[in-house]
């Protein structure tokens, strides 16, 4: 499915992430496979450092954090934001939706609009696109997109197919409308046949959680894990990826007019650096113009990965000049997008601890 | 050059890979292990295995890798 977004611009990105920061290595110990073989692994998928939220510490601790920065520094006024939309997989109640507990907890003006949106790794396209529908309304001005989870509070530590690359992260973008002729497109497919290939089984209604769901099972090949706890079918999901995205992304460009080489950056999701690779030789695009460093400095945050790759690898570019850039989210769903915009001017793009 | 089976006993040593049909289902290959065959065949032969290739069929046995090796050009 095509769309096509006129007038619409993205001012401002920042990300934050705990300070927390683990490593591989030392958490090598957890995993009932011989040092050797996690040693290799750590070299191939590109794992290292991630940084994980401390006990206790929700979605909307993020974000209000976030956006108090945003408003002490003057980057962003309370009274500005028309719609919040919260893009997330892990919220920090069933109900309320977390976007309102996040409006309430910063006092914002009532005469506004909150969404929750249920998306994971593609949630930055998807939650962009719903910014630029919102701006169709004259009443809505300027939309605050935050992506953000904190799945490292349901991943196994005993699991080494997910613990290893999950990392916990926030992002807050503003969105409003851009005065030039500006033209975004984007695509997007969904399968929901496939539906179990990332899932968290237990814990919603369908099968609420218990003493037994909280119990470590061994789910083969060494890992640990209960049915509460983040299920990620490693193979399906590579096979997916590689399948699935690159004819997506080429459509994209086919749909624009718009030639690989013509493209700055491409900047995917960032499940692994393995994975990510073999995306880009299949898609012949050179490794530089493809950030692949959240994984190894951060952890895969679900939806934050590309607003972390772009703060963390264009800051100051982007603050003065213009890219033309491609995204690319996948994951949970399942679900694919990209998208392809001129990002630049931005008033601010940043990335900072959460203490 | 290194040869496919000294590749695959650098991951998994405690395995004689010249007497099995199938890695997988005799235990000596799992899904990452079979990422780090492919990074290693990438990094000796200098080509880039697809990753849609990427799937246990092509891994099976030596004869297995052998032919996906040489859809690369890789003669051995």
């Amino acid at each position: 499915m095509n769309f096509t977004f006129r007038h619409k611009r993205i001012s401002g990105i920042l990300a934050i992430v705990p300070a927390n920061e683990r490593s591989f290595v030392e958490e090598m110990k957890n995993f009932n496979f011989p040092e050797s073989r996690s040693l290799k692994l750590k070299e191939v998928m590109g794992y290292d450092k991630h940084r994980m939220v401390e006990p206790g510490v929700c979605v909307s601790d993020l974000a209000v954090f976030g956006l108090e920065h945003l408003f002490k520094n003057g980057l962003l006024q309370r009274d500005e934001i028309d719609a919040l939309i919260l893009v997330t997989q892990s919220p920090d109640y069933f109900m309320p939706p977390t976007s309102n507990v996040i409006q309430g907890r910063l006092g914002l003006k009532h005469d506004m609009l909150c969404m929750d949106i249920g998306q994971g790794c593609a949630g930055f396209v998807i939650g962009l696109m719903q910014a630029f529908l919102l701006l169709e309304q004259e009443s809505i001005r300027k939309v605050v997109l935050i992506n953000a989870d904190v799945l490292s509070r349901k991943t196994s530590p005993k699991d080494r197919n997910s613990y290893p690359l999950v990392g916990d992260a926030a992002s807050i973008t503003v969105v409003e409308r851009d005065a030039e002729d500006s033209v975004i497109h984007a695509n997007l497919k969904m399968d929901g046949a496939r539906n179990e290939a990332l899932m968290i089984p237990a814990g919603g209604f369908r099968m609420p959680s218990t003493l037994a769901t909280a119990m470590l099972e061994d789910v083969g090949d060494n890992n640990l894990r209960a049915k509460d706890h983040l299920r990620m079918d490693g193979s399906a999901v590579f096979n997916f990826v590689q399948v699935d995205v690159p004819p997506l992304i080429e459509s994209l460009l086919a749909f624009a007019g718009v030639s690989m080489d013509a493209v700055d950056y491409f900047f995917c999701h960032q499940p692994n650096r393995f994975m990510l690779q073999k995306l880009a030789d299949k898609m012949k695009i050179p490794h530089a113009r493809m950030p692949m460093n959240v994984v190894e400095h951060f952890g895969n945050s679900s939806g934050v990965t590309i607003p972390i790759a772009i703060t963390f690898n264009l800051a100051s570019q982007l603050k003065t000049g213009y890219s033309r850039v491609c995204l690319s989210g996948f994951g949970v769903g399942l679900t694919w997008s990209s998208m392809l915009m001129r990002l630049g001017g931005l008033t601010f793009c940043e990335l900072i601890d959460y203490p | 050059m290194k040869n496919i089976a000294d590749i695959l006993k650098e991951i998994r040593p405690e395995f004689d890979f010249t007497t099995s049909t199938d890695f997988m289902a005799d235990g000596m290959l799992d899904s990452f292990d079979m990422v780090t065959l492919v990074a290693a065949l990438d990094k000796t032969y200098g080509i880039s295995i697809s990753g849609v290739e990427i799937v246990p069929e092509n891994f099976k046995n030596l004869k297995a890798i052998e032919t996906l090796l040489g859809k690369y050009g890789v003669q051995l």
